[in-house]
């Protein structure tokens, strides 16, 4: 049991960067970016494939955030540029990185095992695979949660929130909106990447489906943790993310555990950011009848 | 300091929903300015006002802010020399964001946005003096997120904003319309104040007649797309509500269509 837990915690820790990546364009540009489902494994397939023909595992890791940046810049040309809404411009970028992957593999997965990855230099320590996992992954998410906390409160980090928050005021206020939407959409996708080259890492295996129903699981996380873990400020949201990814991760072993088909699993996180997502609407059923209770206006 | 030159404007040009919003519109504004601009439901005043803002680009004509000739350039590097306030209160906050938050941005309009910290300690105190001066409490609540104000309060915020890092034009179109009476008349107020106080050059909608006539130095009313009326010095000093009416009714050859300014 304990296993298993430590091993959700350690894959919660990859994924989390996922959810950050989701968390930038969901929550801080207000766009639902499809690009991930590509870019996640293409992260995964650039790490594979590089890996696999003897690079370096940082450089490789290295090489597949760059590339998720790539496929960010896309999404944002076709979005701001070309005028396509944001949702359509996510998708097509997410279609055509299914051809990108399979190119870069040369087939539709690759198995890593017995080959070095970042994970290997941790276990020449006397790390057991799934800790090794756990302490990289720790240390990445805290990086990441710093240099974003940091970048959010800067000058430019500012100009991103704000178009997300209103663009109309954003524009008045002198902020290049097109710019800043892309900006995100590059850093997002790069941090979606990474944590798909370090998830294939970890299971020793990229495939070119592994992105399929990924956005779902980045909104069940980021909804997870912002309803448990709190949202007080930036940092609180950034940390309540990771918990929150870390939180499905085990709620997904556990449900797992107690014998539901691991098939289902994409139907019961359906159902539950379903659930989640619609919880607005539920509250606008109850306010009148609150209202009538209590006479005062919420 | 804004010269307007012959500009056109259409919506949905070649559809059956054409509509010629501006028409042929020429327009000078001399630098210290408050021109107040009135006209009925639908006389271009937002199109104008947009068009100058660079929201929508102009089909014809050109368009001149202190010698530079802006009729090309994008909305946000107008933004630069141009502070707005909207009808909308929430149209000119970002409601996630806090109090100072905003203030820091609208500090930074026209600049490159850096790596640097997004607000210094030094600004803070600049901030606190600026919104004691609007009176409303608020230089006590730097941190609060802007999406808990009132519409006031936030008018009175996007107000400061505007003219935070002092405009070559400032744009307020219908800004106190959404506001209670009492409310809005305190926002006119502050209006004026930071306009005098800055000697800014103005162009500002209002559907109040009254308001119109009392503040600014200079009158100006659209009717389909032009400018049927333009009175300034002595002369707009001495005018009524119902010498206006009259004389749009004159310039136009229509009734007054705008039910709020009759009330008003
Ligand atoms: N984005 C748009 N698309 C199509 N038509 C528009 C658009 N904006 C304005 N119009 C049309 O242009 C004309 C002028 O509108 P505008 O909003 O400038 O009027 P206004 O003088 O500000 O009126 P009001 O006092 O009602 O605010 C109207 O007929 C309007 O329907
Ligand atoms: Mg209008």
């Amino acid at each position: 049991m304990l296993q298993i837990i430590l091993g959700a915690i350690s894959l919660g820790l990859l994924w989390a960067i996922m959810t950050i990546g989701v968390y930038i364009t969901y929550r801080i540009l207000d766009i639902a970016d499809l690009t991930v489902e590509g870019s996640i494994a293409m992260g995964a397939a650039i790490v594979a494939f590089s890996i696999f023909n003897g690079m370096n595992p940082f450089i490789a890791t290295g090489l597949a955030f760059l590339g998720g940046m790539a496929a960010g810049l896309v999404t944002g040309i076709l979005h701001t540029k070309l005028k396509i809404p944001a949702l359509l411009a996510g998708i097509l970028t997410m279609i055509a990185l299914y051809s990108v992957n399979l190119r870069i593999m040369g087939k539709a997965n690759l198995s890593l095992l017995r080959i070095d990855t970042v994970f290997t230099s941790l276990e020449n320590l006397g790390l057991s695979p799934n800790n090794a996992v756990m302490l990289f992954g720790f240390l990445s998410v805290a990086g990441i949660v710093g240099l974003l906390y940091w970048f959010f409160g800067t000058e430019m980090g500012c100009a991103i929130r704000a178009t997300g928050n209103n663009p109309q005021m954003a524009r008045a206020q002198g902020i290049n909106t097109n710019n800043m939407i892309t900006l995100g959409l590059v850093i997002s996708n790069g941090l979606v990447a990474l944590s798909g080259s370090l998830i294939a890492q970890s299971q020793s295996f990229a495939d070119v489906q592994m992105g399929i129903g990924s956005i779902v699981i980045g909104l069940a996380s980021v909804i997870i943790g912002e309803v448990i873990f709190g949202t007080r400020n930036f940092l609180n949201c950034l940390i309540s993310l990771v918990l929150g990814a870390i939180t499905y991760r085990i709620i997904i072993a556990m449900v797992l555990k107690m014998g539901m088909p691991a098939n289902d699993l994409k139907l019961f996180t359906a159902i539950t950011v379903a659930i989640a997502l619609s919880l607005p609407v539920f509250k606008t059923y109850l306010r009148p009848i609150k209202k009538s209770i209590t006479g005062e206006d919420l | 300091m804004l010269v307007i030159n012959g500009i056109h404007k259409r919506f949905n040009a070649g559809t059956v929903n054409e509509k010629i919003a501006l028409s042929n519109l020429s327009l000078t504004l001399e630098e210290g300015d408050f021109v107040t601009l009135i006209g009925g439901n639908g006389a271009g005043k937002s199109t104008l006002l947009n068009c100058v803002a660079g929201v929508y680009p102009i089909d014809q004509g050109s368009i001149i802010i202190d010698d530079i000739d802006v009729t090309k350039l994008p909305e946000h590097k107008r933004s630069a020399v141009i502070g707005r306030v909207f009808q909308d209160p929430m149209m000119g906050t970002a409601a996630n964001m806090g109090i100072e938050e905003n203030l820091a941005l609208a500090y930074r309009r026209g600049q490159f946005r850096s790596l640097n910290w997004g607000i210094s300690n030094k600004e803070r105190e600049v901030y606190k003096q600026f919104l004691s001066q609007l009176d409303l409490g608020l230089e006590n609540r730097l941190n609060a997120k802007v999406g808990l104000l009132s519409g006031g309060q936030r008018q009175a915020l996007t107000l400061l904003m505007a003219t935070l890092k002092k405009p070559k034009l400032l744009l307020l179109d219908e800004h106190t319309a959404a506001l209670d009476p009492k409310t809005a008349e305190k926002v006119l107020q502050l209006s004026d104040k930071f306009i005098k106080e800055s000697n800014l050059t103005t162009l500002m909608v209002t559907h109040n007649m009254r308001n119109a006539i009392e503040h600014g130095n200079r009158l100006i009313m659209m009717h389909e797309g032009r400018v049927i009326l333009d009175i300034n010095g002595e002369e707009k000093q001495h005018l009524t509500v119902e010498n206006l009416l009259k004389r749009f009714g004159q310039a136009s050859g229509e009734e007054f269509a705008d039910d709020r300014a009759l009330l008003a």
